[in-house]
């Protein structure tokens, strides 16, 4: 009876698989799930980091239980203090503490070395009263907004990163209020990220689409080699091609030595043009150059070069077809490649790390710098949920557009 | 007509900006001296200013051969990860059958799109708490990721000039699924597996931000060691490995164009 089942049962997953949505599904899924495991769940992991942080919340648990019970005004009462001196104590010996100290420090600066050097002389009070014990250590104990700022930093789950990173803060009253002037940062930044990959990608349509032109309406043989011109710099490696800025732009770089040698200028007045924002710029138009002309080529090449010889016959003066003839044909081209320069220009890091210098650094950078230098993790995380979010938007544009299968690549 | 001689000459001028660049690294990389910039006696051609010490330096350097090694190992593996299961996930979602096929395309292609400092940064947390952190598998799987995308892309562009009734016919004919495949779609859609294999390849070879964030001392790859190179002790020595790196962008160029010419004839016959 049982085999009889059976042997049911594996006919009717032989017939699944022998239809087609579930055949082609078994086919995308192996790379669903390993696309998934090895890049999905790391963004998600980044994703939930930037609201979830417990380190705070796990090592102080009866401090922040006990502060729910403070008013918020003035210095809270003992049992508070009681518990930070067992927990601090603690924390010291789990070496969490400089874990702790750093978030609480992030919330409101200064704290780091009150809370290290406090926890050091309470090693040395056998027994309360804790609150004139801590006061005594350091001053700051007695101030509400120290309270506040290990109130914030316990948050287990926190908006916290992302008013950081939109340079707002949280007042102990609950209310969000703007970073005071010299603390804002991050919005000018996305801003000026904005900014300068559109200015990129305005160069990129400049340059490439009369290239683009000229090969899509030349000669088969002349335009494969001039395709070819445009493919050497896309294929070659990137830290290559920015090698090849450095070694132009830089002060003692070919540029400067000719335009000194021909008298252009000074010996001692030699141009800055990389390590700044124009150095990024340049290197970045010159990446990104190729991923605006494909797309172009591709679309002039469908229209015929006769539409502007009719034109110009109907009486149309050359700006007068361009702009009503071809233009509006190479459109989709001009969407596609603008788009998928601006997405990549938004989210690059190598080159503005390389040949930003202090000025031309974008937001992926200052993610790196929070990741690897400050270890602001949920700070870089918050940063870079939002430079996601944009991509994400500019993708879905993409697709509805375009179509993603579409992308040219090479 | 002057405004086609104007177009030719901002047309060369652009040109000149897209491949000036890349062919100025090449005489550079024979500097006798250490200097990134022409020296009087290489303008006047001196063949005394000319000399192949950088790669010598290169070729005698350890940390260089060792990154080479570590290059080609983890964009080999990776390819090979990243090939097969693009292939496969093209296959399927070439069906129209496949359900929910833009939402997993989306997916799919994700990793192309997303930031790489996203990437590596995630990835960086991720590793770690699997302990696939500064391991060569760790960077094997990560840059596999990041390659699928490309594969999946070439491949479904094969895929979309290749005729169904093949598939049919070979099935009527009495061959099972797998026999189809490897008899009539292998053959007939290889050229532009290989291509995605190349382009996985060459994704790998040049990528730089996951293995700044995931590599230790062993895993240094070349374009760590580039990066290295022009953050730290900057030496023309970086020059050569340039050149090395211009030469085999052609060749790849070259072999996906070959392919790509393969591809269209062959759906031509099809």
């Amino acid at each position: 009876m049982d085999r009889v089942n059976d042997e049911r049962a594996l006919e009717r997953l032989a017939g699944a698989l022998r239809r087609p949505p579930v055949r082609a599904a078994g086919l995308v899924l192996p790379l669903v799930a390993f696309v998934g495991v090895t890049f999905l769940a790391p963004v998600g992991t980044m994703l939930v980091r930037s609201v979830y942080d417990p380190v705070v919340a796990d090592a102080l648990p009866d401090t922040l239980a006990a502060l729910r019970q403070w008013d918020g005004e003035g210095a809270p009462g003992e049992a508070v203090y009681a518990a930070a001196a067992r927990e601090l104590l603690r924390a010291r010996d789990d070496r969490t503490l400089g874990r702790v100290a750093s978030r609480v420090n992030r919330v409101q600066g200064g704290l780091r070395s009150v809370l290290v050097r406090s926890v050091r002389r309470l090693r040395e009070v056998d027994a309360g009263p804790w609150r004139a014990a801590f006061i005594a250590i350091d001053a700051d104990w007695g101030e509400a907004r120290t309270w506040h700022a290990i109130r914030t930093a316990g948050e287990r789950i926190t908006a916290r990163h992302y008013l950081h990173a939109l340079d707002l803060r949280r007042l102990p009253d609950g209310a969000v209020a703007r970073q005071p002037e010299d603390r804002r940062i991050y919005v000018a930044l996305l801003g000026r990220t904005f900014a300068v990959s559109l200015a990129i990608t305005a160069f990129c349509l400049l340059l490439g689409y009369p290239l683009a032109h000229l090969i899509a309406h030349a000669a088969p043989r002349r335009a494969a080699l001039l395709l070819a011109l445009v493919l050497v710099p896309f294929w070659t490696s990137l830290l290559v091609r920015t090698t090849s800025w450095i070694v132009l732009l830089q002060t003692q770089g070919v540029l400067n030595d000719l335009f000194v040698s021909l008298g252009l200028i000074g010996d001692d007045a030699r141009i800055a043009m990389i390590y700044n924002m124009t150095g990024t710029m340049v290197a970045m138009t010159h990446v990104l150059l190729p991923f605006m002309v494909l797309p172009l080529y591709s679309v002039m090449r469908t229209i015929p070069p006769q539409q502007m010889s009719a034109a110009a016959s109907l009486g149309a003066s050359f700006p007068q077809a361009f702009r009503r003839v071809y233009w509006p044909q190479t459109l989709p081209g001009v969407g596609a490649g603008s788009l998928l320069v601006f997405i990549l220009a938004i989210g690059y890091y190598i080159t503005p790390a390389l040949v930003g210098g202090q000025s031309g650094q974008l937001i992926s950078n200052f993610i790196a710098y929070h990741m690897q230098t400050s270890l602001n993790w949920g700070l870089a995380s918050a940063l870079g949920a939002i430079l996601l979010g944009c991509v994400a938007g500019l993708y879905l544009l993409y697709d509805r557009l375009v179509g993603i299968e579409r992308m040219r690549l090479g | 007509m002057s405004g086609r001689i104007a177009h030719l000459a901002a047309c060369t001028l652009i040109f000149a900006f897209l491949i000036a660049p890349i062919l100025v690294i090449v005489p550079l990389s024979f500097n006798a001296e250490p200097y990134f910039t022409f020296t009087e006696g290489m303008l006047r051609l001196d063949p005394e200013a000319y000399s192949l010490r950088w790669y010598r330096e290169i070729a005698s350097n350890a940390q260089w051969t060792r990154a080479l090694g570590n290059s080609l190992l983890i964009g080999a593996a990776a390819t090979v990860l990243a090939t097969v299961l693009g292939t496969l996930a093209a296959l399927g979602l070439a069906s129209r059958a496949m359900p929910v096929r833009r939402l997993a395309l989306g997916l799919l292609i994700s990793p192309m799109v997303t930031p790489l400092i996203i990437s590596a940064a995630g990835m960086f947390f991720f590793y770690s708490t699997l302990g696939l952190s500064q391991t060569h598998l760790g960077l094997i799987l990560a840059h596999a990721a990041l390659g699928t995308p490309f594969v999946v892309i070439t491949v479904t562009a094969t895929l979309s000039a290749f005729d169904i009734n093949l598939t049919r016919a070979a099935a009527s004919l009495g061959a099972g699924p797998l026999r189809t495949f490897r008899r009539v779609q292998l053959p007939l859609i290889a050229p532009g597996v290989l291509s995605g294999a190349l382009f996985a390849f060459a994704a790998s070879f040049d990528e730089v931000v996951v293995v700044l964030f995931m590599a230790g001392e062993d895993q240094r790859t070349i374009p760590r060691q580039m990066w290295a190179g022009i953050r730290e002790q900057i030496s023309p020595a970086i020059l050569a490995v340039a050149t090395f790196l211009i030469v085999f962008a052609v060749l790849l160029l070259l072999t996906v164009e070959w392919l790509r010419g393969r591809a269209g004839a062959r759906a031509a016959a099809g």
